[in-house]
């Protein structure tokens, strides 16, 4: 943990700076293309200012789209869909309020974007780690972002999350639904991109010293949604999360008395106070694997459990499998 | 051959409108209109008969009339302004419902039954799935209240329905029912000027219009259409959902968000002054909120609402007039910010305006 203080940063910026600037100028429905509307608002107003570069117009932009954004939000004019989810708001609050974790703290790197399908409805399953479930996010984040067509990804979480006030709210909001099999299904015959992480609490809070063991998939429930539904799985493996917050101890006796699953105790976490939920700057890489197609299969096939335990394995294997190489390619766990 | 309707719960508001509705349909001949206290609003050609439906005088004017189609909608969560003894509600719900299906099982002559419940069936927790289907089990089933004396009535009629499988039963789950005419709690709720909340918790609301529940109830006591059943159960709600903080925002009410604990507290000694009913049960839809699907009402029943969710909330709105922050007035503040900083900024009005629409 002693090299924790060491964050070079510069090796990813280069590369990562120039596309990303490109999709966050736009504030509301505005078109991406930044350089044709300026000239002729320049011309219109002010025209000294307007020569080098379109400054002025861009914030004007930013200010009007913004204030739009604002009317629509007190006036109640947006829409949300029948899970709460606020298109909206995630998009221009939500999803920005994440992104500086993703690109400039966790430095995410994300690989085989290309295997999450253009349209139509997939399951995306992968590992659970560290702690809070900030993986869960950054894969949304990974997927909006990287994805050509900017998917939204509908993750499913755990009912803890609906108990706990605003949390719950937010997770609506931010597109989350309850990991049960309605809700996995209606999803994936929408055609929407599901994402779901089947270890649930047995995997984000497992002891540091089993980090990157895969545990327990459930009972393959996703796998029998995936199959109802018809949609594809597509493997993924997120590397880095497990080290965010170290659990080296599990308060057993006041997570019971708190009503949550695990009470962590990191190297900073309770002894530092709220200092110790800031998590340690770890470098991530996510990778998406190879769809594996439910096509082939007959309808009843979500019915035979000996299918059933063969997919889900095969599925944990991959993830086990891309998890072990990652992890032999990362040079250090901070960059 | 004519038909013989009987509607009961005639003297609320969605009884008479639904008794006024169905005399004009062309096969029904008459209409027995019943409740326990005398309408304020006319009943056009229908003849009234005063009778509680928790005595056995119910089966007595079946027989008399030789009723073919029951329309029970004496079914209610009882509003604040009737008096709201609570349990002269529940008695006229269950015991109500269990006397009115005694008086239809030995009827020779009844041929259709139809039931108004509602969604509140579905109860409505953190654990339960975001979408609730017919056939959705309720985590955990409602401990009291009006939800509780739906899902009691619903039992009945379940057993009802298995006693005289020749009678054609139809329970109708409507959501949270809305318009101008709207006497429930909820529209009771929203018509307070400043509207409690519970802290972080937004609940996702679906309404059906008043016009639709009557249009819907008028289809489910007809012939069933070409290629439709309407015997079964079928959950009735428009299209879309809306955030409660929406429905406040959209109605300009300012909303005070109240810890959880404090809730109840708080809706108690709204009761206390007269305001509204907080019940549990409301408390609990206010919490959750509550969506279902309507998949089956639209291809099984054959029934395509006119309002969504939105415009029956709309419509809603606009009867109750505005509240203490509007939202046009709201909206042109914002409007004269987005002036203001034009002038500031100079020259971009054009894309200012443009980025509003």
């Amino acid at each position: 943990m002693a090299d924790a203080k060491v964050i070079p940063f510069d090796e990813e910026r280069p590369r990562r700076r120039s596309p990303r600037r490109v999709r966050v100028a736009p504030p509301a429905g505005e078109p991406v293309v930044q350089p044709v509307p300026e000239p002729d608002r320049e011309t219109g107003g002010t025209a000294g200012a307007g020569g080098p570069v379109g400054r002025p117009g861009d914030w004007d932009r930013r200010i009007a789209g913004g204030l739009a954004f604002l009317r629509r939000r007190i006036t109640g004019e947006y829409e949300v869909d029948d899970f709460g989810y606020d298109k909206e708001l995630t998009d221009q609050v939500l999803m920005s309020m994440m992104r500086p974790l993703f690109d400039k703290y966790f430095r995410v790197e994300v690989k085989g974007i290309e295997n999450i399908p253009k349209e139509g409805g997939a399951l995306i399953v992968a590992n659970h780690s560290g702690t809070l479930p900030l993986d869960g996010l950054m894969l949304q984040v990974a997927v909006h972002d990287h994805h050509p067509a900017e998917r939204h990804l509908r993750l499913l979480a755990a009912d803890l999350v609906f108990m706990l006030p605003v949390v719950n709210e937010l997770a609506r909001k931010a597109g989350h639904t309850l990991a049960c099999a309605e809700d996995a299904q209606r999803l994936l015959e929408a055609g929407e991109l599901v994402g779901v992480m089947p270890e649930g609490f047995k995997g984000i809070g497992k002891p540091f010293r089993e980090r990157y063991k895969l545990q327990r998939f459930g009972r393959g429930g996703f796998v029998s949604t995936a199959l109802r539904a018809r949609t594809p799985i597509v493997p993924c493996s997120i590397v880095g999360a497990e080290e965010i917050y170290p659990m080296v101890g599990n308060a057993k006796t006041l997570a019971r008395l708190l009503g949550v699953p695990y009470f962590p105790v990191t190297p900073t976490f309770p002894w530092l106070g709220p200092l110790g939920m800031v998590p340690l700057p770890t470098k991530w890489t996510i990778q998406f694997g190879e769809p594996i197609s439910t096509e082939g299969f007959p309808a009843e096939a979500a019915e035979d459990p000996m299918l059933m335990f063969n997919l889900t394995d095969q599925v944990r294997e991959q993830i086990q499998h891309t998890l072990y190489r990652l992890l032999v390619q990362r040079r250090s766990v901070f960059f | 051959m004519g038909k013989v309707v009987l509607v009961t719960g005639a003297a609320r508001q969605l009884g008479g409108r639904f008794v006024r509705r169905i005399q004009r349909e062309p096969d029904v001949e008459r209409v027995i209109a019943v409740d326990s206290v005398g309408p304020a609003h006319r009943l056009g050609s229908a003849e009234f008969v005063r009778t509680d439906i928790r005595q056995s005088a119910i089966a007595r004017v079946l027989a008399e009339h030789a009723v073919d189609t029951v329309v029970h909608l004496a079914v209610t969560g009882g509003s604040a302004g009737s008096g709201g003894a609570r349990s002269a509600v529940k008695e006229t719900n269950v015991i109500g419902t269990m006397q009115l299906l005694g008086a239809c099982q030995k009827s020779p002559t009844v041929r259709r039954l139809v039931v108004k419940s509602s969604t509140s069936v579905y109860g409505g927790t953190s654990r339960d799935p975001a979408v609730f289907t017919e056939t959705t089990q309720p985590k955990s089933l409602p401990a009291a209240g009006f939800a509780k004396d739906a899902v009691e009535v619903e039992g009945y009629v379940r057993g009802f329905a298995r006693r005289r499988p020749d009678v054609a039963v139809c329970v109708l789950r409507f959501a949270n029912i809305l318009g101008p005419y709207a006497d429930s709690a909820l529209a009771e709720y929203f018509s307070i000027p400043v509207m409690p909340t519970v802290l972080g918790y937004d609940p996702r609301l679906q309404f059906v219009h008043e016009d639709d529940v009557v249009d819907v109830l008028r289809l489910a006591a007809g012939e069933p259409g070409r290629g439709t059943l309407n015997s079964g159960t079928f959950n009735i709600a428009g299209d879309g959902v809306l955030l409660l903080s929406q429905c406040a925002r959209r109605l300009g009410r300012p909303t005070v968000p109240l810890v959880m604990p404090a809730v109840p507290w708080v809706g108690s000694a709204l009761r206390a002054v007269g305001v509204t009913e907080f019940s549990p049960e409301q408390i609990r839809l206010l919490t959750h909120g509550r969506v279902v699907e309507t998949t089956q009402m639209r291809s099984t029943l054959g029934f395509e609402p006119m309002y969504t969710t939105a415009e029956t909330f709309a419509d809603f709105a606009r009867s109750r007039g505005s509240g203490l922050l509007p939202p046009e007035r709201v909206g042109r503040a914002v409007d004269r910010v987005a002036g203001m900083l034009n002038a500031d900024l100079s020259g971009v009005g054009p894309a200012a305006e443009g980025a509003e629409r």
